[in-house]
């Protein structure tokens, strides 16, 4: 496996969905290039800083302003 | 290693569509706990593709009202999540295409579709590289790496993973093929990924350019 062919699998590696014989082949590939196994590491890595780490939070103040501002345009309109 | 989509075999109804059902059936209160189920995400998703926070404010709540009141059009053949997640999208780009007038606002707006490269010269991220940084600095620099984006693949990787869509269901959602989400979302890891690297690299020397490694 080269890496251009690496690259292109690496969507299906982080969501791990690949056939066995493909992982293992991934496997082999990043013991030999440190670089594909940085890039795999550490896109893994971005995924999981973003996913516990919200950019745009909803204060709770705000949160039930808007709200309520929701459920009373809800009732009007029926 | 982590598992970034896990899958299921569905065997019950999700519990939104008995939710739905007793709001189409005239009981409002059961809409509440949908709303309340929904809004930050609604929120977050429209703050994503405006980076307006008025403007994510408006959205999250025309796209209640909009699903309120085209509850009878969903068909209950997608999650409601998704269908309404959706309506939130296409109520973002409105509200861009309203801030620039006469012009088309659309999700591909500046999206290449040249195949990336791959990347040479890199350095290896520091262990827990986001414990250096406090929780404000490390938010300022999320918030600022993802915005760099293009719209188009920004939303794509908000949508699959951080609010944990499905590829099919974030196609779905933005009226994608699923390889068109596929590609977009492996530019956008790639692009966050070197983009964050600025700040979270080991401190010392990057690995050496090599050509390509083949085994």
């Amino acid at each position: 496996m080269k890496c251009t062919e690496f690259l292109q699998l690496l969507d299906d590696e982080l969501d791990q969905k690949m056939a066995a014989e493909v992982r293992a082949a991934i496997e082999s590939h990043t013991l030999k290039c440190e670089h594909c196994e940085v890039v795999f590491n550490t896109t893994l890595k971005t995924i999981a800083i973003y996913r516990s780490n919200e950019v745009y939070e909803l204060p709770p103040d705000l949160r039930e302003r808007l709200h309520a501002a929701i459920m009373a345009k809800c009732k009007s309109c029926k | 290693m982590a598992t970034i989509e896990q899958k299921g075999i569905e065997t019950e109804p999700h519990p939104d569509v008995a939710l739905v059902e007793r709001v189409r059936a005239g009981e409002v209160e059961a809409y509440d706990t949908l709303v309340r189920k929904y809004e930050r995400q609604i929120f977050r998703i429209a703050n994503h593709i405006t980076q307006n926070r008025e403007d994510a404010e408006d959205v999250m709540q025309d796209a209640f009202l909009k699903a309120y009141q085209k509850l009878d059009q969903f068909q209950g053949n997608s999650k409601f999540y998704t269908w309404l997640v959706r309506i939130a999208v296409n109520e973002s780009l409105m509200r861009l295409r309203k801030r620039r007038t006469a012009k088309t606002v659309s999700i591909d707006e500046d999206v290449e579709t040249e195949e990336g490269s791959v990347p040479r010269d890199l350095a290896d991220w520091a262990p827990n590289p986001e414990q250096n940084f406090d929780q404000a600095q490390l938010k300022e620099i999320l918030g600022k790496t993802i915005q760099g984006l293009p719209r188009g693949f920004r939303v794509v990787f908000v949508l699959r993973d951080v609010e944990g869509l499905s590829t099919q269901e974030t196609a779905d959602a933005l009226d994608l093929s699923v390889p068109a989400v596929k590609s977009r979302l492996l530019r956008a890891r790639l692009q966050l990924r070197e983009r964050l690297s600025k700040y979270f690299k080991k401190a010392g020397v990057p690995l050496p350019v090599e050509d390509e490694v083949e085994g």
